[in-house]
Formats: C-alpha cells, structure tokens, sequence
C-alpha cells in the first residue's frame, strides 16, 4: 500500500475537521476526492504530508507511520510532492531555481546535475523557453505547472493535488490537467482533491465523496458518477453536474 | 570672499563635521549591533515557546515604552554606577542605539517574516526542506526585501536619536554646534548649520528609501 489511513481525527481547537478517515492508495493509482467545500477534503489531503498535524489516527506512507514522532519528515516529504491551489512558487528565484531547490538542498545535487534533472521536466510541462524568468511573469496556468515540475523534481513516489485548478481563469486550466493526466498514464500515485468532475471520471481510478469530515462514499468513478449510493453523495452531483 | 570664510556659518563648519562623523559612527556601529539584536529578537517573538517569547516581548515593551533620553541617562550613570566602572561615552551611546533600535528592528524582523504567505513555508516544507532551510532560503530572503524600506526609516530615526547623547557630551553633531555657540553666541548660525547637516544626511535616504520602496511595491 503506498497510503494508509486509519480512523484519522483532526480538530482545529473545539471543531472537528476530519471525523474517522480510513483509506488506502495503491501504487499507480490515481484517486480523486470530492465534496462540498468545508468538507474536510483539503485538511485531509495536508495530513498525508503532514502539513496537518494530525489529532489521532495513523497516517502511513509506504508504510512509515508519520504519527511516530521519531520519523524524519522531512525525508518522507521528499518522497511525497505536492501541488498546492495558490501555486506558493519561491517569487524571489527563477522558475528554473525554483526547481532546482530542493535536488540541491535535500538532496544535495550539485548545480548542475540538479538542471539536468529540470530540464526535462520543464520540457515536459512544456516550459522550457521560461527556464531564467521569474513567476510573477508567468500566467497561472503556467505558475501551476511549474509547481508540478519543483514537485516532480525530487521525483516524489507520490503526488498530492490540493485544488490544483481551482485559482486558475477557465482556459488555462486544459494545460494543467493535461500535464497531471500525463502524470497518470506514467504510472504515478495520485491524490487529486479537486472540482474538475470531468478529470475525475476521465482520470481516476477512484472517487472519494467527502461530507462533513467522513468519507461518505467511494467507488470507481462510473459508479459513483453514475449510480451514487449516498443521498449526500446524489445532492452534491445533482448540483455540479 | 572674506564675507564668507569670516561667518559663523562657515566658521562652525570643521567641528560640525568633526561632530557628524562620530553621529554617522554611532549610528553605523550600534545600528549593525541594532540589527542583530533586533534579528534575534524578532525571532524570538515568532517563537512557539512562551519563554523565549515572553523575553522576547518584555525587552521590546521595556525599551519601547521608555524614552531614548531615560535609557542613555541609565546606560551611562545607573549601570557605570550599578556595576562600579567607568563606561566611556562613546560605547555608552553605541550600546544605546544598539538596544534601542534593536527593539523597533525586532518588530520590524517580526513584522517582515509574518508578513510572508503561509503558502511559502508549507512549500518549502513539503519539498523536503527543513525548518531552518525553509527560512533561510526561502522566508528570510523574501522577508528581508521588506524590511529594507522600514530599516531605513529606523536609520532616519537612530540617526536623530544620537543628538540626545549631547546630555553626556558626547561630541555628535548638536553637541559639537551647542560647543560652537557656547563660545561664540551665534546661536542662530550654528544651530542653522546643525540642521543643515542633519538634513544632507537624512532627505537623501528619505528619497531613496521612497525610490526602494515604489520597486518593491509590484
């Protein structure tokens, strides 16, 4: 299993956020999850990397349990990448330093072998004329990918996706789920919260439907698209469809 | 020419500047002892733990809620006395901008880094990096952008600060220009001078603080 979750608890204060998640990702598997905002979705997705500290329960990554508190973090961060709504580039580095970043300081690559390693990757999200500009001149769509290539970078064995199209105008956000369809017919592990139904019925392998800090229902996408169980789970795509 | 080289004006010129060198190396001197304590310190004050925080908040409010004039006054007579030793003038003035300004650059520090999107940090985190990586590499240099302009205003402001240290006689610029008139009477003239000199230093940063600061605004 590349993800494990048991019975996950999380509150901020006196609210809780996540009520008892249990899920489990296979490798190469592309998982997508939904739910009305305020769902938990996103505070869910956080505490696989553990951006979330987690209340209770057991988060496991290829089977380091991260709510061990000897586990080095920081090691099993660079083993999960991760792909945020807002984009968070470093504005004050050049896209290819942004990429460059973590190879060299986590991973200790020198200069240029941790190029040789972005240059690639920056053709691949089809970027490579923007290597020397700083983000501010970019346009979201092109912010995002190249936060997928920084992610990509420390070749992660998994990636996370928080809302990853949702902060970008309409048009530009094809090229972004473009380049994460790619990513899945390669063959990488995938957590996907999103708004994009589309990418998720085309996409993924699974769908998890999250309501009110639970997961309420999951399935493969035909079925649960097609023939949702759940009466939440039929409100919800009654109103995004 | 004569009219000009026999004024006062011109008269009181070597001392003045004799004056505005020690005010520029007191300055200089205790605000780089300034920024580090205020770096320190405003880190302090970012930090989780209530102790290092408490600390932290009793230097800033102590120093800023007492006037520069008390802590010159404290620096050189109550603690050469507390501690029966002799502090010379110019360390006692050094060690006053140093504390004091040190105090208004940790919020400044504290200010600047709070100020850095959340999104920055969780970044970082998440690609491997670590605490102090994060901050180093990533918070800091973006933080440190911002506290240019508020860091020169603190300059403006410890600058004019220094002409309180007159109080001990340290020969800064006032002091130098009250010498002046001491001895001469031409009050008017030195104290024109004073002003003038202060203001050779102090508009020039103003202007290019206001110039830094319309870049960094995009």
């Amino acid at each position: 299993m590349m993800i494990s979750v048991r019975d996950l608890h999380k509150s901020f204060g006196s609210v809780e956020v996540l009520k008892g998640i249990n899920a489990e990702v296979k490798e190469k598997e592309v998982v997508c999850v939904i739910g009305p905002s305020g769902s938990g979705k996103s505070t869910f997705l956080r505490c696989l990397n553990l951006l979330e500290e987690v209340t209770s329960g057991d988060v496991l990554i290829e089977g380091t349990n991260l709510t061990d508190p000897k586990v080095n973090i920081n090691e099993v961060r660079s083993r999960v990448g991760m792909v945020f709504q807002h984009f968070n580039l470093f504005p004050h580095r050049t896209v290819m330093e942004n990429i460059t970043l973590g190879p060299i300081k986590v991973k200790g690559l020198s200069k240029d072998e941790a190029k040789k390693v972005a240059l690639p990757l920056l053709d691949k999200v089809g970027l490579s004329d923007k290597a020397d500009v700083y983000p501010e001149s970019l346009s979201g769509g092109q912010k995002q990918r190249v936060a997928i290539a920084r992610s990509l970078a420390m070749e992660p064995r998994i990636m996370l996706f928080d809302e990853p199209t949702s902060a970008l105008d309409p048009e530009l956000v094809g090229d972004v789920l473009a380049v994460m369809k790619d990513l899945a017919k390669e063959g990488m592990t995938m957590v996907v919260v999103t708004h994009e139904m589309g990418f998720a019925r085309e996409v993924g392998d699974r769908v998890l439907f999250m309501d009110e800090g639970i997961i309420m229902e999951e399935d493969i996408p035909e079925n649960l698209f097609g023939n949702p169980q759940n009466p939440r789970t039929q409100e919800f795509l009654s109103k995004v469809l | 020419m004569d009219f000009i080289t026999q004024s006062h004006y011109y008269r009181v010129m070597p001392m003045l500047l004799e004056g505005l060198v020690w005010t520029l190396l007191i300055t200089g001197i205790g605000l780089i002892f300034g920024f580090i304590l205020g770096a320190i310190f405003g880190f302090a004050r970012l930090s989780k733990s209530k102790i290092i925080y408490g600390i932290a908040t009793v230097y800033v409010e102590v120093v800023r809620g007492t006037p520069i004039l008390a802590q010159i006054l404290f620096i050189y007579f109550g603690l050469s006395d507390l501690l029966g030793v002799n502090i010379d003038k110019i360390t006692a003035s050094i060690i006053a901008i140093a504390i004091n300004a040190g105090a208004y650059i940790a919020e400044i520090v504290r200010g600047a880094v709070y100020s850095i999107d959340k999104g920055q940090e969780e970044a970082g985190r998440s690609i491997g990096l670590t605490r102090n990586q994060t901050m180093r590499y990533i918070i800091w240099p973006q933080a440190f952008r911002r506290m240019i302009p508020p860091l020169g205003n603190q300059f403006v402001i410890s600058l004019k600060d220094t002409s309180l240290f007159s109080v001990i006689a340290v020969g800064e610029l006032l002091y130098m220009g009250q010498q002046y008139y001491g001895a001469t009477f031409a009050a008017f003239e030195a104290l024109t001078m004073v002003c003038i000199m202060y203001l050779v230093i102090t508009v020039p940063t103003a202007v290019y603080l206001r110039r830094v600061e319309r870049r960094l605004d995009v």
